[in-house]
Formats: C-alpha cells, sequence, structure tokens
C-alpha cells in the first residue's frame, strides 16, 4: 500500500477551486441576507445573484432573464421534461428523447408514461452517436419536447446538437439538452444552436455541489418546478442558495475563459491514456466515438473481468475510478449506456472509466499504465472465463 | 492464511454482529452487501425485501461504525440463473424448491468466495448459525449444528466442500440469538431491534405462484385432482400453486382434511389424501454432498431430517448409485416432498445432504 492519490472520477464530481471556494465564503458569513428583503444586507444578495446569472448567460450565449437557478442537473432535467409535458398539454403527449440519457431524463419520461405521455427512445449507433435523421423521423403532430444530451457521461460521446436543434426548430419542437458533463468542456451556444432548455450542474466543472441551472428560451411555455416565494420569476420557489449561486457563477466564468488551453491538456492525456491501454492489455476495447468524445473521457471494456474488482483493485492502489453509472445502493448495474451501443451483458460489467481533469498530470497517466496492466492480468487468471476462452 | 475476510453484511441484525465478532477477532474485514436483484425485475414495489436500498444503508451504517471498508456488489445475473430459475423451474415439475441451499452454494460460498480471493481476502464470513471446526479424528472439517438450537442452520449448508468450509467463518455459532441482539444493542446498531427475516427474500410476500406467473409471463395450465387410486376428484389451478403437504387453499370440499401428497408434471394433476396418505417410509435423493466422511462404504445409520424445521429422525443410508441414495427411516415421516434437502446428522455433526427425488409410501 502506499500513500498516492490519483482522481480519475471528474465526470463524477470535481473538488471546487479555490477561487471559488473564496468567492462564496463571504456569502456564508457575513454577506447572508435573504435576496427577497428590502434592506441593504438583502439588496446585496440580490446584487450577487444578478451577477452570477449574467456570467452564465454570458457562457452560453442567453440573455440573464434566460437562467434559472436550480438545486441540481437532475432537479433542471427533471423540469425541463416534466415541466414542458404539462404546459404543452394541448399541444400534444409525446417527446423524443435517446436510450443513454442520463437517469435524471429516463426516469422523467418513465413517470410521465405512467401519467399517458408517449416516449420514443431514439437508438444510437456504436459509437453512442444519435442520428438526427432517425430524431427528425420520430417526430409526430402531436411532439412537444426533443431532449438529447449533450455529451454522454459514460462514454463522453459528443451529439450533434446543432443539427438536432435545427430540425427542432423548423418542425417547432421545443429541444431539450443536458448539458451537465459537457459545460466546460464544449464550446455551447444556445442561440446558434437553437436550443430551447439546457440543463447545468455546478459541481462537474469545479463549483460547488447542490447548485444547477435550467436555461429556458424566452418564450418558452413552462410549468414552475417549486410553488411558493417569488424567487427566480416564480419559476422556482426556494430561498436562494446565494454562495451555491455565486460559486457556479464564478466557476463558469473560469471554465469558459480557460476551455480552450484545458481541453487541448485533457486531449492529450486522454489520447495517450487510451492508445496505451489498447496497445498494452489485450481484450480491451474503447467505448464511445475515438474523436468526437468529452476531452477527459476514457471508457474502455476488458473482456474477462468484473468491473468491481477492478475498480476495487485499482481503490487499492491509491486511483478513484469509476465504471460508468453506479447505482444508487452503490453497487455496479450492467450500464444502460453500454449496452445500448451493443456490448452484452458481460462486457458491460467490465468496463473501467476514467474521466480526467484539472489537475491530472502525465506522471498519473504514467502510474495508471504502470499499475492497471497487472491489475487486468491478475482478474483475469483468476477468471474462469478467460480460462474457458484461452481452452 | 491471511486474516482478511470479506463479510456478507445483508443489512440483518445477524451479520452485523458477525462483523463486529469477527473485527473484534482481529480480522482485517471488508464488508459485502450482495446486491441479488432488482425490485423491479421481479415485479415488487416493497422495499422491505433482502436487497432493498434502506438493507444497504443499514448495513453501511454497521459496516462505517465498525470502521471496515464496505461495498456493493452487483450478483443479479448469477442469481438469475442460479436461484431465480431453478426456483421456478422446480414449482414447474411439482417439486418444493429451496432457493436459500442454492444461494449459498452457488453465491455465499462460490461468487462471493471468488470475488474475496481476487481482493486478497482468504475467508468469507457470514451470519450464519451454525459451526466449522477442523478435527483431527476425522482430518476433514466439519460442519456441526449451532449452540443455539432454535436457530440452528445447518441443513441450508450442507453442500459446503471441505475447500469452502476451509475458508469460512460462521462467528454466531457458539451464540444464543439473544446473545446476538444484545451485542448489537450494547453497539447501538442501527438494525439492533430489526424483526427476522422469514420469507424468501425475492417473494417478500409469500405468494410463490403469483412470482412465479408474474416472472414467466406464463399462465399455468388447470388440471385434475385425483385421489390415491387415480379417480378424479376435483379441479386445480395449475401446479405451481401446490406443495407437498400443502392442506390450505385447495377449494376442496370434504369429510376430512385432505392434503397435496404429490404431483404429476406429465400428468398435470396433483394427488390429494388424507394426512396417512402423507407419510413416506422411504426416500431417494441425488446430488449429494458428504462433509464428515468421503462417502457412506457400508450402510450408515445416521439421523436425517427432510426440512428446515424438523426433528432429525433415525435412518439407514445407502449409496446405491455413484448419484443416488436411498434412505430407510425407521418410522414413517410426513410431507416429504421432491426438491428438498435431506441433511445427515451424526449427533450435532452434519454429515451429508443431498436433494430428494423420490419417496416411497
Amino acid at each position: 500500500m502506499n500513500n498516492k492519490f490519483i482522481y480519475f472520477d471528474h465526470a463524477s464530481t470535481t473538488a471546487v477551486k479555490p477561487q471559488v471556494l473564496e468567492a462564496m465564503l463571504p456569502y456564508f458569513t457575513e454577506k447572508y441576507g435573504n435576496a427577497s428583503t428590502i434592506y441593504s444586507l438583502g439588496q446585496e444578495s440580490k446584487k450577487a445573484i444578478d451577477e452570477a446569472r449574467e456570467k452564465v448567460a454570458l457562457a452560453l450565449g442567453a440573455n440573464p432573464q434566460e437562467i434559472f437557478f436550480t438545486g441540481s442537473g437532475s432537479e433542471s432535467d427533471n423540469w425541463a421534461i416534466k415541466g414542458i409535458a404539462y404546459a404543452n398539454r394541448e399541444k400534444g403527449k409525446h417527446i423524443i428523447t435517446t436510450a443513454i440519457e442520463h437517469h435524471a431524463i429516463l426516469h422523467s419520461c418513465q413517470f410521465l408514461e405512467k401519467e399517458g405521455f408517449e416516449v420514443t427512445y431514439i437508438p444510437v449507433d456504436k459509437d453512442g452517436l444519435v442520428d438526427p435523421g432517425q430524431v427528425e423521423s420520430a417526430i409526430r403532430p402531436d411532439t412537444v419536447l426533443i431532449s438529447v444530451m449533450f455529451a454522454n457521461n459514460e462514454i463522453g460521446t459528443i451529439q450533434p446538437i446543432d443539427e438536432i436543434g435545427k430540425i427542432a426548430r423548423e418542425k417547432g419542437v421545443y429541444f431539450h439538452t443536458d448539458a451537465v458533463q459537457a459545460i466546460g468542456n464544449v464550446h455551447i451556444n444556445v442561440k446558434d444552436m437553437n436550443i430551447d432548455l439546457l440543463s447545468i450542474s455546478g459541481h462537474k466543472f469545479y463549483g460547488p455541489k447542490g447548485i444547477g441551472c435550467l436555461y429556458v428560451r424566452k418564450g418558452t411555455k413552462i410549468t414552475s418546478f417549486m410553488h411558493g416565494g417569488a424567487q427566480e420569476r416564480g419559476k422556482r420557489a426556494s430561498t436562494e442558495n446565494i454562495p451555491g449561486i455565486v460559486g457556479l457563477g464564478k466557476a463558469i466564468e473560469i471554465a469558459s475563459a480557460n476551455i480552450d488551453a484545458y481541453n487541448a491538456k485533457l486531449v492529450e492525456l486522454r489520447d495517450r491514456t487510451i492508445s496505451e491501454i489498447i496497445k498494452t492489455i489485450p481484450y480491451a476495447k474503447l467505448n464511445g466515438h475515438r474523436n468526437q468524445r468529452l476531452p477527459g473521457n476514457v471508457n474502455i471494456s476488458f473482456e474477462y473481468i468484473e468491473g468491481e474488482s477492478l475498480l476495487l483493485l485499482l481503490n487499492k492502489n491509491g486511483i478513484a475510478a469509476s465504471s460508468g453509472s453506479a447505482c444508487t445502493s452503490g453497487s455496479l448495474d450492467a450500464s444502460h449506456v453500454l449496452l445500448a451501443i451493443g456490448l452484452p451483458h458481460e462486457i458491460a460489467h467490465g468496463s473501467l472509466r476514467l474521466s480526467l481533469g484539472d489537475e491530472n498530470t502525465q506522471e498519473d497517466i504514467d502510474y495508471l499504465l504502470e499499475v492497471l496492466p497487472p491489475i487486468v492480468e491478475k482478474l483475469r487468471e483468476m477468471s474462469p472465463l478467460f480460462e474457458k476462452m484461452k481452452a | 492464511m491471511n486474516n482478511k475476510a470479506i463479510i456478507a453484511m445483508s443489512g440483518g441484525v445477524d451479520s452485523s454482529v458477525s462483523a463486529y465478532l469477527i473485527k473484534e477477532q482481529g480480522f482485517e474485514g471488508i464488508g459485502v452487501t450482495m446486491k441479488l436483484f432488482e425490485n423491479d425485475d421481479i415485479g415488487i414495489n416493497r422495499e422491505n425485501s433482502c436487497c432493498s436500498l434502506s438493507d444497504v444503508e443499514d448495513a453501511r451504517s454497521v459496516a462505517f461504525k465498525l470502521g471496515i471498508p464496505y461495498y456493493v456488489f452487483n450478483f443479479t445475473t448469477d442469481f438469475k440463473s442460479q436461484v431465480i430459475e431453478r426456483f421456478i423451474n422446480a414449482y414447474e415439475n411439482g417439486a418444493t424448491p429451496n432457493p436459500c441451499i442454492d444461494c449459498n452454494r452457488y453465491l455465499k460460498f462460490d461468487k462471493l468466495y471468488a470475488r474475496a480471493k481476487e481482493l486478497g481476502c482468504d475467508y468469507i464470513v457470514t451470519g450464519h448459525y451454525a459451526r466449522i471446526e477442523y478435527s483431527e479424528k476425522y482430518h476433514r472439517y466439519l460442519l456441526k449444528k449451532a449452540i443455539d438450537n432454535t436457530k440452528d442452520q445447518s441443513y441450508v449448508l450442507y453442500s459446503m466442500t471441505q475447500q469452502q468450509l476451509a475458508h469460512t467463518i460462521f462467528p454466531l455459532g457458539e451464540l444464543l440469538k439473544t446473545q446476538t441482539r444484545a451485542i448489537a444493542e450494547a453497539n447501538v446498531f442501527v438494525n439492533a431491534k430489526k424483526h427476522d427475516s422469514q420469507d424468501i427474500c425475492f417473494v417478500p410476500d409469500g405468494d410463490y405462484a403469483k412470482f412465479i406467473e408474474n416472472y414467466t409471463g406464463k399462465k399455468y395450465q388447470s388440471g385434475n385432482f385425483i385421489d390415491r387410486h387415480g379417480n378424479i376428484i376435483g379441479e386445480h389451478k395449475g401446479i405451481t400453486r401446490y406443495t407437498v403437504g400443502q392442506r390450505k387453499g385447495l377449494g376442496i370440499a370434504a369429510s376430512k382434511p385432505m392434503y397435496v401428497c404429490s404431483i404429476c408434471k406429465e400428468s398435470n394433476t396433483v394427488m390429494l389424501g388424507d394426512s396417512y396418505d402423507l407419510f413416506s417410509k422411504s426416500l431417494d435423493a441425488t446430488g449429494f454432498n458428504w462433509i464428515s466422511i468421503e462417502n457412506p462404504a457400508p450402510p450408515l445409520r445416521v439421523k436425517a431430517k427432510v426440512r428446515y424445521k424438523q426433528n432429525e429422525q433415525w435412518a439407514t443410508v445407502t449409496q446405491i448409485l455413484p448419484d443416488k441414495v436411498h434412505i430407510e427411516f425407521e418410522e414413517p415421516q410426513s410431507a416429504i416432498a421432491n426438491g428438498q434437502a435431506v441433511v445427515l446428522y451424526d449427533d450435532d455433526i452434519v454429515v451429508g445432504g443431498g436433494t430428494i427425488i423420490a419417496s416411497y409410501h
């Protein structure tokens, strides 16, 4: 055992940047006023919210009035799906989404199906790409919403969002994208891309947890998510999480300013990791598109081994990684994303997701490439499946 | 052998106290909950079945309190093929399965043990009430009944091999259940007062027939109830709804209590009889696992039990074929069901056990 610790799970969450924390701190103690009050202390909070809103709007190419703060990315997704479905019932009850969405989208859709809505789940190809043509042909007169994630959290595939946005706009159907993984990694402009609704979450790009936002294009018909006070233009009641909002604003400002350098660095680390692993470990296969993928995403399946054991042995060696989507109990389920790109069940169980980020270095990759091959080899030696295959 | 152990933690009191005890004994433990099924898959929404989230939270809370690492492992695929499908298959063939035995055999002491080895652990620890000892006299590992006779689970463990016994620890074998609870309470475990699980974990409401129909999507054909002489005496609702010894829910009006005596898949009939018809003098069993001996060369006089909650009865055991054992009871036994286990005892030592495939009136 050693004391090494290398974090390769940035798609799951990230550490708050010191500048972000610093911006947040005064709003816990000195500037604690409720933004709905009339005295100066409260007005200072209100001002801080407005400033953060402007920063987010700037980063997305939106107007500040179109930015609504929420409690998380999942909340934003839930609101977008249910809010559009409920507000546009007289137009229709049909929603289009994809097979590889985050559970916040899929489970919201399943919930609506029980309420009598109809949902079309567009499949993806072997690289995890959605075909915009298929989206187009799924549109019906009663379709009220198309929701396609910007980039996938497990395999990192980036979708042709502008093409889908164009189709949706032409057909007069609202278009939502879950950009929780994409934000900070991919250039986003909601106007150019014809996006009507977009979800983000603070903690995926070095901001705090417990804060997210939903961009809602002006004029979009959507129900309120929380009823109560008049916060967020009456769309999302709740006393604002001001430190969180300030943190989100600061984090998105930093991310936007550094996006190109950040991407270049991650792409270099990512490509080296992928090619070395594929080269040195037999029966290893990259999941997701080779180039059209998030700069920090590496997702590789190792045949004949269990992902759970692999992760625990990596952890023993000080490497924090994951295997795509962990279920709520903490166990690993065969990922719906890997199954959707056509992986058989047993291989979907043996996949490893490394999501690289800010603090990772070439030395981290050196270390990974040193410890990973012997772990895979050891697990295969113990695997009855591997024995069978060799025989 | 090292002192590292994987503790199979269900979230219940017994496995929690086992984790505590094994740590006290100086082992380096890792708590593991085996996720066995998705509630959605098996058609239940109830949260109080064995792999529910709240059980996972309880297990995690105990593990963290003890300062040991804790993980949930997904065994749903194996559980489906090795336990649930065997269970359904048995009912479809008119037999009465014991899924806990299959779960111990194929999951806990096989799959989980393989995981333990991958993680560098030499032992599996469970909260079963039974004892394991190495006997110089027999030169073998022995499986013995628990000290707490009311809780003894040696019956469901009869399939354990010498190798598995050597790598398994049952910390509760020497304790009374009341002592286990006292330890849990003294350590303020969240589950100290949790009630014992009773039913089969994947059928928490005990309605096996409904579970099987939901799971397979099949509708089982109705057929005839017959008497001992083959006369038709009524209509049954599909053989998966019946089990040998059953009296309730037959929907038959008779002057005396009627019981299910046997089930025939081929003719899709269920034979009913009175309590006398239920008795069998002997049985055949297969898939035998011998523990205290290598195999029973000469006929062996031992005690045997044919279901979990039964007192052992004197019987003579003869190996009649390589994979067939014949057991002749000294007194006829009631309601011997195919698919159940017959487990042999020499005082408190488990001699061996197998699956019942036939019984003779």
